[in-house]
C-alpha cells in the first residue's frame, strides 16, 4: 500500500479507537493513538498475513507486549478483516470476546498478552522456532516504553542476540509518557538506543508517525543478517488529538460528549 | 529398584524424540540438575538454553508451541513455579499452548540447601491457575507411564518430580495410570492414607505396618493433583470414614486441603492433614526432614490409631 492511502486509513482506524473508547468509557486511549500507524504498516504494508486462512502457517507472526492497547490491534484487524467491523462496538462489553486486552480466541491474534515484559519474550520462542525450522516467516513484537522497566524484556533480549534471531522485529513505541507521568521521571530509560545495541541489536531510529520512516525500518530489518533490529519508534502519546497529544492523563482517560465529538472532529479534518 | 523420577523424564523424552521431531526441551542452565544432559547431547540442536532466566524460560516456550514445537521445560520447581508463575498463568495456562512444565528438585528435595530451594507452595500456587493439569507421580514407573500420555496431547501441564532416587512403588508396569484417577495400591476399610509423589512409598509401608496390627488402612495414590479426582475421595471417606493425607508440601493449600473441601462438601469425616509445616523449616537433608516432622511410618502409625 502507498503511503498516502495509509496515512488516510490511519485516520479511519484513529476514529475507531477513539469511539471504541468513548463508548467504552474502558481503554487505553492514549497509547493506542501513538501504536496506531506503526500496526497499520505491519498489517498493510510489512506482514504476509492471510485474513482469510487465519491459520496459514507460512503467516508472520505479531505479538502484541504493550497488550493494554489492545482496541488499536482490534480496529486494525477489523480493518483487515478478521473480525467484523460492527463487533468493534463490543469492545470490553459485557461477554464480549473484545476483552481489554489481546484475546488468542479471536482470528489473528496469536497470544493473550496484558501482563507486561511477557510478549517480548513469548516472540523470541516463536523466532528461536522459526529459525530452528528455517521457516521463512517473521516474527514481530511491539513493546511499551514503560514496559522496559521489567526484567523480562532484557531476558529476552540477551536471548535474541544469543540467537541471532535476524528474523526477528521488536518495535518500541517510545512516547515517552506512562501512567505515571514521564517515563525518565517515573523509571528513566536513559539512552535505549546504547542499552539495545549493547545487547546485540540493530538498532533503527525513526519517527513513528511516518510512512516513510516506518516502511524503510522495515525494510532495512528484513535485509539485517546475523542480529535482532529493534526499531526505536519516536511517537506522540494520543498523536491526532490535539488535546490529548503528550499529556499522561490519557494513558486510559474517558473521554466524554464534548471532547468525543471534537476528536472526532479534529480527525476528519485531518482527513 | 530405586531410580529417580527425573531420570525416567530424560529416557521418554529421548525415545520420543526419535519420532517426533516437534519435541524440544527447553533450559534454565538445569540441563544437569533435570537429568537432561543425555538429550542435550543427542539432540543440541533441539535444546534451547535461556540461562537463567525462568521467565524468559517460560515465555519462550509458549512462544514456540505456539508455532507448533512440543516443548518440555525442566527447571527446579522453586524457581520454575514461583519466578516464572505469572508466565505460567498467562503465556501458557491462558493463551493455552502446550506446554509441559517439568518441576525438579521438588518438596524438599534440596534439604540442607534452604528455604529458598524448597518448593512447598508450588501445588496451592498452580491449582488456583485454571486450565492447567497438575501430575506428581510416585516412583518411576509412574513417571514413565504419564510422559508417554502427556507426549500424547496438547494440554497444559505441570509435573512435580523429586531429586532423589526412591523406592519402587509399582512392582512392574502392568497396571493402567489414567490421569485424573486415583490408584488404590493398598486396600483397606479403617481409615484411608491420601498420598501424593514421593510419599505414596511411605503412605505403604506405613498401611503395611499397621496390617501387621490387624488394622486395615487403604492407600490412594493421588498422582493428578488437577484434576482432582473427588469420585474416589468421596469413596474413600464414606467406606473407611476416616481419612489421612500425606503430602511433601506446606501443610496449608495442598493435597490435604483440597481433599478437605472434598470431604466437606460431599461425605463428612475427620480428616488429618500431614505435611510440611507452614514455617521456615530446620536445616536437614531431606530423610531428616520427614523424620524431624513426622512424616515417616513410625511416626504417622500412632496418628492413625489415635483416629480410630
Amino acid at each position: 500500500m502507498e503511503t498516502r492511502e495509509l496515512k488516510r486509513s490511519a485516520n479511519a482506524l484513529r476514529k475507531e479507537i477513539v469511539t471504541m473508547c468513548f463508548k467504552s468509557k474502558a481503554g487505553h486511549v492514549g497509547g493506542s493513538l501513538s501504536s496506531i500507524d506503526i500496526l497499520n504498516t505491519l498489517y498493510n504494508a510489512e506482514m504476509k498475513h492471510r485474513p482469510k486462512e487465519p491459520n496459514w502457517p507460512q503467516r508472520d507472526r505479531f505479538v502484541l507486549s504493550k497488550g493494554h492497547v489492545a482496541e488499536s490491534l482490534f480496529a486494525v484487524l477489523a480493518q483487515q478483516g478478521y473480525i467484523e467491523k460492527e463487533e468493534l462496538a463490543t469492545f470490553s462489553a459485557f461477554g464480549s470476546r473484545l476483552i481489554g486486552h489481546p484475546n488468542n480466541k479471536i482470528d489473528g491474534i496469536e497470544m493473550n498478552t496484558g501482563a507486561l515484559g511477557h510478549g517480548v519474550c513469548v516472540a523470541v520462542g516463536m523466532a528461536i522456532a522459526g529459525k530452528m525450522d528455517q521457516s521463512p516467516w517473521r516474527v514481530y513484537c511491539l513493546m511499551g516504553d514503560g514496559e522496559q522497566a521489567e526484567g523480562s524484556v532484557w531476558e529476552a533480549a540477551m536471548a535474541a542476540a544469543f540467537y541471532k534471531l535476524d528474523n526477528l522485529v521488536l518495535i518500541l513505541d517510545r512516547n515517552g509518557l506512562q501512567i505515571s507521568g514521564n517515563t525518565e521521571e517515573v523509571m528513566a530509560l536513559q539512552d535505549i538506543r546504547l542499552k539495545y545495541e549493547a545487547f546485540g541489536f540493530n538498532v533503527i531510529e525513526i519517527d513513528g508517525h511516518n510512512y516513510e520512516d516506518l516502511m524503510a525500518a522495515f525494510t532495512i530489518a528484513r535485509h539485517t543478517k546475523g542480529k535482532p533490529t529493534l526499531i526505536l519508534a519516536h511517537t506522540i502519546k494520543g498523536k491526532g488529538v490535539s488535546f490529548m497529544e503528550n499529556i499522561a492523563s490519557w494513558h486510559h482517560g474517558v473521554l466524554n460528549e464534548e471532547q468525543y465529538e471534537q476528536a472526532i472532529k479534529e480527525l476528519e479534518e485531518q482527513e | 529398584m530405586k531410580k529417580a523420577n527425573r531420570a525416567a523424564i530424560c529416557d521418554a523424552l529421548l525415545e520420543r524424540a526419535k519420532t517426533d521431531s516437534d519435541l524440544v526441551i527447553v533450559v534454565s542452565d538445569s540441563r544437569g540438575s533435570a537429568s537432561l544432559t543425555p538429550f542435550a547431547k543427542t539432540y543440541p540442536e533441539r535444546t534451547v538454553e535461556v540461562g537463567i532466566a525462568e521467565q524468559n524460560l517460560v515465555g519462550i516456550a509458549a512462544g514456540m508451541a505456539s508455532v507448533g514445537k512440543k516443548p518440555f521445560v525442566a527447571s527446579p520447581a522453586s524457581f520454575l513455579t514461583m519466578r516464572a508463575i505469572e508466565q505460567i498463568k498467562v503465556d501458557v495456562a491462558y493463551s493455552n499452548v502446550n506446554v509441559k512444565l517439568i518441576g525438579i528438585s521438588a518438596g524438599v528435595s534440596y534439604g540442607a540447601l534452604g528455604m529458598s530451594h524448597h518448593s512447598l507452595q508450588d501445588l496451592a500456587v498452580l491449582s488456583a491457575i485454571p486450565n492447567i493439569r497438575i501430575l506428581v507421580p510416585a516412583d518411576f514407573i509412574e513417571t514413565k507411564k504419564m510422559m508417554e500420555q502427556i507426549m500424547e496431547d496438547t494440554i497444559p501441564t505441570y509435573i512435580r518430580v523429586g531429586r532423589n532416587p526412591i523406592e519402587q512403588v509399582h512392582e512392574n508396569e502392568d497396571f493402567d495410570l489414567k490421569i485424573g484417577k486415583a490408584i488404590t495400591l493398598r486396600k483397606g476399610n479403617d481409615a484411608t492414607i491420601i498420598a501424593t509423589g514421593e510419599m505414596v512409598k511411605t503412605a505403604c509401608d506405613t498401611s503395611d505396618l499397621l496390617k501387621e496390627k490387624g488394622i486395615d488402612v487403604r492407600v490412594l495414590d493421588l498422582h493428578t493433583i488437577k484434576p482432582l479426582d473427588e469420585e474416589s475421595i468421596i469413596q474413600a471417606a464414606k467406606e473407611t470414614g476416616k481419612i489421612v493425607t500425606l503430602e511433601e508440601h506446606n501443610v496449608t493449600n495442598g493435597l490435604g486441603t483440597m481433599v478437605t473441601k472434598v470431604v466437606c462438601e460431599h461425605a463428612v469425616c475427620p480428616v488429618k492433614v500431614l505435611g510440611l509445616p507452614d514455617e521456615s523449616l530446620i536445616t536437614g537433608e531431606s530423610a531428616e526432614l520427614f523424620e524431624y516432622y513426622g512424616l515417616v511410618p513410625d511416626k504417622i502409625v500412632p496418628v492413625i490409631e489415635e483416629m480410630l
